[in-house]
C-alpha cells in the first residue's frame, strides 16, 4: 500500500482528491439525485412525498394550472412564471450594475502603487467580516420610511424649509437590487482586479505609441484583456443572486418573491417538497443554460479559479 | 524641414522619490539627431538613456526644456499625436491579437482603408521576413520573431523617427549579432532616423553613425564610434568604452598636442597626447589601451619605454592577455597572436623581464576625476 503510494502517480492523485470527492458525492451528487427524484413525485395530504413519475410540478411552474375559475379544466396562471422571470431579470440587473460599479474601482486599484493595492483590497473585504444577514438588516435601517436616509433628507428639507414626505424605499424591487449589488460587489471587484492587474503597462504605452487615443486604448486593449475578469465576476455574481432568498426576504418583504423564496416557502411553509424540488431543478437548469452560453461566448478563464 | 530629426534642448527630468524628495533622471541634456541617422544612447543602467527616449516618445514629459521633432516643439503632446514610434524592450505585443492584427493596429488608428492596410502589412512582413506568420498569436512566436513583429508594427506606420529601447536585450548572443546587422541594413534601406538605446557598447559601435555616451543623467560625449573610442573626452568614456589602463600623474610640459606627464609611482615621465585643454601642474590620468601598448624583450631607444615583469598571462586564442608589473602599477596588454606556433618561446611567461613601449599618440592624457 505504502509502496504503491510512493510509486503510482495516479494512485497518489486519487488518494489526494478522495476526501473532497467523498464529500461532493455524499453532499452534492446524492442530494441532487434525490431532489430530482422527489420533483417527479407528488405531495401527500400530510406533506410527505408520494413517489412517482409525473411532470405536473414542472407544468405548474410554467403556469399551466388545473385549479381554474369559470369551469375550465386548464388555464394559465402566471404567478410562478413571473417569479422565474423576475429572478432572471434581477440577477441580470444586479450583474450589470455590479460590472459598472466594480470596473472603475478595480481599474483604480490595479493602477494604484503596488504598496497601496493590498490596503485597498483589504478594505473591500472588511465588510465581509460582518455576518451577511446583519449587513442586510443594516440596509433595512437605512431604507425604512423612518430610517436613516429619510431622516437625513427630512432634516435637510427642514433646513431649507421644503415640505418632505418620506420615500417608500424598503420592500421595493429597488431595495432588493441595492441589497444584491451591495452584497455581491466584492465578487465582481476581485476577479476584475486580478485580470486588470495582469495587463502589462507597456501594452497601454504601445497602444498610445501606435496612435490610439485613451478611449480607443480602453476599447481595444483594456476591455478585451480584462474580459476574463468580467466573465468570472459575472458567474460569481449571477449564479448566487439567482438562488439567494435572504436579501429579497428582508428588503423585499412579501412583495418581491424570487425563485429562492419560492423554494424556501415550498419546503418550510407550504410543506410541498415535490414542488420545491422541481423549482430547485429549474433554477439549476436556468443558471446552467445562462452560464453555458455566456462562457461559450466569452470563454471561461483562470480567474474563477483564482478566487 | 529642419536639419535635425530630433532635438533635445536643455531637458531636465526629475522624479519624486517615495521619501518625498526628488531624483534627477536627466540632468540637463541637449542632443541633436540628424535626419536619417542611426543614433545611439549608450550608458550604464540609470544613466538616463531610457528616460531620454521616453521623453521623445511622449511617455514622460520633461520637467523643463523642450523636445523638437522635425523642428516642431512637442510640449505636452501625448504619444498618440507624435510622429514617432517605439520598439519596446519587452516588445509589448498585444497578446489578444494575431501577428497581422498587431501590425495593422497602428494603421487602423490612422483610419487607413482596409485594402491599403492589407497591402502594407504584407509588405512589412516581407521586409522583416515573417511572411506566412500572419495568423500566429504572439505566444506562438520565438523571441527573435516577436522582436521582428515589434519592429514591423512600428515600421508599418512609416514614422519619421523610430525609437528603439534595447530591442535586442532579450535575445541570445548569436541572434543578437545577426539582428544587429539586419537592423542596420534595414535602417539604411528605409532611411528612417533610428534613436537606439543600449547598454551594450559593442552593439552601439557596430550599428551607430553617432553615439551619445551618458552617465548620471548627463551626456558626456557625442561622436562617431571611432571618435568615441580613439578620442574619449574624459576618464569615464575612456573607461566605459573598451578596456584601458590608467596611470595617474601631473602635467609637466605642454607643447601643442604633446604633453609630458610625471607619473609618481613609476618615478618617471611619460609623453602623451592631450585630448582636452590642459595646464601645467594639473592632475591627470594617462589612458593606455591594452591593444595599443606593446611588449618587447630588449630595451630600445624610444620614448616611453619602461621596464617591467610579467605577472601573469592568459591565452585566449586571437590574443594573449599579458599583465605586466611596472613597479607599483600593473598594465593589461593585449598581444595579438599573429603567428601560428606551438613554441613556448613565442609566448611571454610569468616572471619574465620585459620592456613596455607606448607611442606618444597612443597615450591619451585626460583630466583626472
Amino acid at each position: 500500500m505504502l509502496r504503491k503510494l510512493r510509486e503510482d502517480k495516479s494512485f497518489q492523485g486519487t488518494t489526494l482528491i478522495s476526501p473532497t470527492l467523498l464529500f461532493m458525492v455524499g453532499l452534492l451528487v446524492i442530494p441532487l439525485i434525490l431532489t430530482l427524484v422527489i420533483s417527479f413525485g407528488s405531495r401527500a395530504a400530510d406533506g410527505t412525498v408520494i413517489y412517482g413519475f409525473s411532470f405536473h410540478n414542472y407544468v405548474r411552474l410554467f403556469g399551466i394550472s388545473t385549479e381554474c375559475t369559470g369551469g375550465k379544466t386548464i388555464c394559465f396562471d402566471p404567478t410562478y412564471a413571473r417569479i422565474l422571470s423576475r429572478s432572471l431579470s434581477l440577477a441580470f440587473n444586479t450583474t450589470v450594475l455590479a460590472i459598472l460599479m466594480a470596473y472603475p474601482l478595480a481599474y483604480f486599484i490595479a493602477r494604484a502603487p503596488s504598496k497601496k493595492r493590498n490596503t485597498f483590497l483589504f478594505l473591500i473585504l472588511v465588510p465581509m467580516w460582518t455576518n451577511f444577514v446583519i449587513r442586510v438588516y443594516a440596509w433595512m435601517m437605512l431604507l425604512r420610511t423612518h430610517g436613516v436616509i429619510n431622516g437625513v433628507l427630512g432634516w435637510l428639507a427642514g433646513l431649507f424649509g421644503i415640505d418632505f414626505t418620506p420615500f417608500e424605499m424598503l420592500y421595493t424591487q429597488g431595495a432588493v437590487l441595492v441589497g444584491m449589488v451591495y452584497e455581491f460587489l466584492p465578487f465582481m471587484i476581485l476577479p476584475l482586479y486580478t485580470s486588470l492587474e495582469k495587463i502589462d503597462l507597456s501594452l497601454y504605452e504601445a497602444s498610445a505609441d501606435l496612435g490610439a487615443s485613451p478611449i480607443r486604448t480602453f476599447l481595444r486593449m483594456t476591455l478585451p484583456l480584462s474580459m476574463p475578469g468580467v466573465v468570472s465576476g459575472t458567474i460569481l455574481v449571477f449564479v448566487p443572486v439567482m438562488g439567494t432568498f435572504i436579501v429579497s426576504d428582508l428588503l423585499g418583504g412579501r412583495q418581491i418573491v424570487l425563485i429562492g423564496n419560492l423554494i424556501q416557502n415550498q419546503f418550510l411553509i407550504a410543506r410541498d417538497p415535490t414542488f420545491g424540488s422541481a423549482a430547485s431543478i429549474i433554477l439549476m437548469i436556468m443558471t446552467l443554460i445562462v452560464t453555458y452560453f455566456y462562457t461559450r461566448k466569452f470563454g471561461l478563464s483562470e480567474e474563477i479559479v483564482g478566487i | 524641414m529642419s536639419e535635425f530629426s530630433v532635438e533635445l534642448r536643455d531637458i531636465v527630468k526629475k522624479f519624486p522619490t517615495p521619501e518625498g524628495g526628488e531624483v534627477f533622471a536627466i540632468n540637463n541634456v541637449s542632443m541633436q539627431i540628424k535626419n536619417g541617422e542611426f543614433f545611439s544612447m549608450l550608458g550604464p543602467s540609470g544613466c538616463g538613456k531610457t528616460t531620454s527616449l521616453r521623453t521623445i516618445a511622449g511617455f514622460e514629459w520633461p520637467t523643463s526644456g523642450e523636445i523638437y521633432i522635425e523642428g516642431e516643439p512637442m510640449g505636452h503632446r501625448p504619444p498618440y499625436l507624435r510622429p514617432v514610434n517605439t520598439v519596446f524592450q519587452s516588445y509589448a505585443l498585444f497578446p489578444h491579437m494575431s501577428v497581422a492584427q498587431n501590425i495593422a493596429f497602428g494603421l487602423e488608428m490612422e483610419k487607413i482603408p482596409k485594402n491599403e492596410i492589407k497591402r502594407r502589412v504584407a509588405e512589412v512582413l516581407e521586409m522583416v521576413k515573417l511572411t506566412g506568420m500572419e495568423r500566429r498569436s504572439p505566444a506562438q512566436l520565438s523571441g527573435g520573431q516577436r522582436q521582428r513583429v515589434a519592429l514591423a508594427r512600428s515600421l508599418v506606420k512609416r514614422p519619421k523617427v523610430l525609437l528603439l529601447d534595447e530591442p535586442l536585450g532579450a535575445l541570445d548572443l548569436k541572434l543578437r549579432k545577426e539582428m544587429q546587422l539586419e537592423l542596420k541594413a534595414l535602417q539604411q534601406e528605409v532611411g528612417i532616423t533610428f534613436v537606439y538605446v543600449t547598454h551594450d557598447q559593442e552593439e552601439a559601435l557596430t550599428m551607430s553613425d553617432r553615439i551619445a555616451i551618458m552617465q548620471g543623467g548627463n551626456v558626456l560625449q557625442v561622436g562617431t564610434p571611432v571618435e568615441i573610442y580613439e578620442r574619449p573626452n574624459c576618464r569615464f568614456v575612456a573607461d566605459f568604452i573598451g578596456e584601458t589602463n590608467f596611470l595617474e600623474g601631473e602635467v609637466r610640459v605642454v607643447e601643442e598636442n604633446r604633453v609630458t606627464v610625471h607619473i609618481p609611482v613609476l618615478k618617471t615621465d611619460i609623453i602623451g597626447t592631450k585630448a582636452e585643454p590642459l595646464s601645467i601642474g594639473e592632475q591627470v590620468v594617462v589612458s593606455l589601451r591594452p591593444e595599443k601598448t606593446r611588449i618587447i624583450e630588449n630595451k630600445v631607444n624610444m620614448e616611453n619605454c619602461f621596464q617591467g615583469t610579467v605577472l601573469n598571462t592568459a591565452y585566449i586564442g586571437s590574443d594573449t592577455r599579458v599583465f605586466v608589473d611596472l613597479g607599483g602599477v600593473s598594465l593589461r596588454i593585449w598581444e595579438q597572436n599573429k603567428i601560428s606556433t606551438l613554441d613556448p618561446e613565442a609566448y611571454y611567461e610569468r616572471n619574465e623581464q620585459v620592456w613596455v613601449v607606448v607611442m606618444p599618440e597612443n597615450a591619451l592624457v585626460l583630466h583626472a576625476g
